[in-house]
């Protein structure tokens, strides 16, 4: 087991064997379940007006990661998601773009073809997503094939059978395997938090995929309940600034699922700000996963700018 | 950078009056001492004149509680007396926001806190003591517990209206009548309560409210008629009321000063550590009697905390107190600001390493920015005395044993913290803590099913739960 970055003595001894890391992982503190979801229910509180609210949706616009992952997608479906995510607002050219459009790994070329010097990445699940169950090298294979493509983001999952039964090595083995298949794009480690349950799973997963060298941890695929959840997403933000304090390297989050209105995302980027901190405000270091959250973002943002609120058939549904 | 707009309550929902009268024999009627002005301790400004009892109101009012206890409240059944305490609660709950602003307005606490913690608490404690009206045969104070009469109760300006709660619904649940002195700083939501009191139609006299200052409280305490003595504020004043009242028969509970030590282990769960550690003293601006001020910490993990704190408490949101967005709000008062500056300054005279939050405070009215003190030791000042205001005193130890014996060299005892993910040792910790409250992977969380109250120097006697009951009853 190798650490695929230059690391601080400590990090880089955690992932010299099997054994290392489990003691590792282990040795980090708990996370109190009650003291989290107080603290996340709190922060939940604040109260985002005005200009500090218009930034915010705008900021969040530019963080989301316009997705669509469905049994049922088609290139055209594909093509004018592409269209939202260039112009979100067509009748206000003045509402940001969107961070990227993620899709499965067979659109991801009608996807990058619309997309091409629009600056918007095209981020593809890939290695067998959303359950993980497949061989290693169908997985390696599955991401080659996304970044073959066009797919300048890679959204893994990890094996959470192996995590859950203890095998640690074997998934840091595949986050790094994959993170070379990846080449110059970017990975994204996605945890699927509703299948770890407990938050002390959550703190080491998010750690066993920084160690392992991902560039994002996710929450979740979107596909088991709950998805993304505030508190848990705290614990992961904890774990980008701690590595941040202990390495000097920033790495993202992304919540992902269950994200539908302004009010959540603000939430989000409220916790974002108080507990990684206010260099996490950034479409490099935060996103959100989600399809419906874009809408109710464009919504909020025509009422604040026109004072008095319009309706969703002001709207493009897709 | 994203700045947060303000985002300021109301303050028209507080429904402020220019003047407000004492309470007394259900009418609210003008007292015969020198009127008092109220001012928000934000901006200084002076937010209303309240008239205050002389000696021979304190003697009506508890002549007037005397007569109410006599022919109506002592003689009536427990479940009629619920069903004014229910009404009572519920109104807390209707009125809750004007509560939560006027609260936030007078003693300069955010309104989050007045909002999420003081009425609804304050609310929850009149249900809770309701329900016990008509159980009060099977509290286990045999099967018949009398009530014992007068009850003159004293309380402290840091939570005017839930302290107010914490005394008047057990006393009116036991079927007790009442005489209570809210803080001269902090006066109003008391007589709001009044208000409430008479809206719901309890029979005159059985609670009356009589604000003034310390002569107006010692009166009180010191009245021939007045059969039970309950008084929550500073120990000195305590122990003045314990000599007042020794050889006599009233009964009496005090609740006072508090040191109490918050201690993490290095296992423990460290974020939410930090959290609970933060909560424990930063809460209400530090005025807790309970506030967690001396922080114990394991050395081993003792710089990785304290820089969590650092970041932490620089996150801290210093200011207007009706912003929803503020944490730690005005310091109640200038004489409570001076105390603070001057313990503060012995710290630093002593030797402890001082650090504060970089937060910015506002031009006019009482602030003080979250300050952490590293380096105290037990014989420093400010690990000795209660500071009641935001100021943390971080001081180290190795071994459990150690942990014990700094935590209970004080002559305090009300409150102490253990965080730690080892069960048996929260137990361990918690049978040998002289502490009346011992709080585990959390802080400063109250209830009402709950018993509080301390050791030694932080008073006897316990609030809330069945044990609290048998304050108000004649056993």
């Amino acid at each position: 087991m190798a650490a695929p970055t230059t690391l601080p003595s400590a990090l880089a001894d955690a992932t010299r064997d099997e054994s290392s890391l489990r003691r590792f992982l282990h040795g980090l503190p708990g996370v109190d379940q009650v003291g989290v979801e107080q603290r996340a229910a709190g922060l939940g509180t604040r109260s985002i007006k005005k200009a500090s609210k218009l930034h915010a949706i705008d900021l969040a616009i530019s963080m989301v990661d316009l997705t669509t992952l469905e049994g049922a997608d088609t290139h055209g479906k594909v093509r004018s998601l592409a269209a939202k995510a260039k112009r979100p607002d067509p009748d206000r050219p003045d509402v940001p773009k969107v961070a990227a459009v993620c899709v499965y790994p067979d659109m991801v070329k009608t996807a990058a073809d619309d997309l091409v010097g629009t600056g918007i990445n095209v981020a593809s699940v890939a290695t067998a997503f959303p359950s993980g169950r497949s061989t290693m090298d169908i997985k390696l294979a599955d991401t080659r094939f996304a970044v073959e493509q066009g797919a300048s983001e890679v959204d893994m999952v990890i094996d959470r059978g192996a995590f859950l039964s203890g095998r640690y090595g074997q998934v840091f083995e595949e986050i790094v395997k994959i993170k070379e298949a990846c080449g110059d794009a970017h990975l994204k480690v996605i945890l699927e938090t509703g299948e770890l349950v407990t938050y002390d799973n959550v703190r080491r997963a998010s750690w066993l995929a920084l160690l392992a060298g991902g560039d994002f941890i996710k929450t979740s695929t979107g596909k088991v309940q709950p998805a993304a959840t505030l508190p848990v997403t705290h614990v992961m933000l904890q774990a980008v600034r701690d590595w941040k304090d202990q390495t000097g390297e920033l790495r993202g989050v992304k919540p992902a699922g269950g994200i539908r209105t302004t009010k959540d995302a603000i939430k989000y980027l409220v916790a974002v700000h108080e507990v990684a901190g206010p260099e996490w405000l950034d479409p490099n270091l935060f996103r959100f996963g989600a399809s419906t959250l874009l809408n109710d973002l464009l919504m909020q943002r025509r009422t604040q700018l026109d004072g008095h609120y319009s309706g969703p058939d002001y709207v493009t549904v897709d | 950078m994203w700045e947060y707009a303000p985002a300021p309550e109301s303050r028209d929902i507080a429904n402020l009056k220019p003047s407000y009268k004492m309470f007394v024999d259900g009418k609210f009627v003008e007292g015969t001492g020198e009127p008092l002005k109220t001012i928000n301790p934000a901006t200084e400004e002076v937010l209303a004149e309240v008239s205050t009892a002389s000696q021979s109101d304190v003697d009506i009012a508890v002549k007037a509680a005397r007569r109410a206890y006599d022919r109506v409240w002592s003689k009536m059944p427990g479940s009629e007396r619920a069903k004014y305490i229910y009404r009572i609660a519920r109104q807390i709950q209707e009125r809750g926001r004007e509560l939560a602003v006027l609260e936030s307005l007078d003693n300069g606490k955010p309104i989050k806190e007045s909002r999420d913690v003081d009425v609804p608490t304050a609310a929850s404690h009149f249900f809770y003591h309701a329900g016990w009206a008509d159980k009060l045969g099977y509290a286990g104070y045999g099967p018949d517990p009398k009530p014992l009469g007068v009850a003159g109760q004293v309380i402290p300006w840091n939570f005017p209206l839930l302290m107010a709660a914490w005394k008047i619904a057990p006393a009116l649940a036991c079927g007790n009548t009442v005489v209570l002195k809210p803080a001269e700083t902090t006066p109003l939501t008391a007589l709001v309560l009044a208000d409430i009191i008479q809206q719901c139609d309890l029979p005159p006299g059985v609670v009356n409210i009589i604000p003034g200052a310390g002569d107006v409280g010692a009166a009180l305490v010191g009245h021939a008629d007045v059969d039970k003595v309950a008084f929550t504020g500073s120990t000195d004043v305590g122990k003045v009321i314990q000599g007042q009242l020794a050889g006599t028969s009233k009964k009496l509970t005090l609740e006072l000063g508090g040191k109490a030590a918050n201690i993490v282990f290095d296992d423990a769960p460290l974020d939410q550590a930090v959290e609970g550690i933060v909560n424990g003293i930063f809460f209400n601006q530090g005025h807790v009697c309970c506030a967690g001020s001396r922080l114990l910490v394991q050395e081993s993990i003792a710089d990785e905390l304290v820089e969590k704190l650092h970041a932490r408490v620089s996150t801290l949101r210093v200011g207007d107190p009706l912003d929803k967005n503020t944490d730690v709000g005005a310091i109640n008062s200038r004489e409570q600001l001076a105390k603070i500056k001057e313990l503060t300054e012995s710290a630093e005279a002593e030797g402890a390493t001082r650090w504060t939050s970089s937060c910015p405070l506002p031009d006019k009215g009482f602030f003080f920015a979250p300050t952490v003190f590293s380096g105290v030791s037990q014989a420093m000042r400010i690990a000795r005395e209660e500071i009641f205001g935001p100021v943390l005193s971080v001081l180290t130890f190795r071994t459990p044993e150690e942990a014990v014996a700094k935590a209970n060299n004080t002559p305090y005892g009300l409150s102490a913290g253990v965080w730690t993910e080892k069960g048996s040792r929260i137990l361990w910790m918690a049978q040998r803590m002289r502490a009346g409250v011992v709080w585990s992977n959390t802080f400063n969380r109250f209830d009402p099913t709950a018993p509080f109250g301390g050791y030694q120097e932080s008073g006897f006697g316990r609030e809330g739960g069945r044990t609290g009951l048998e304050a108000y009853l004649d056993v």
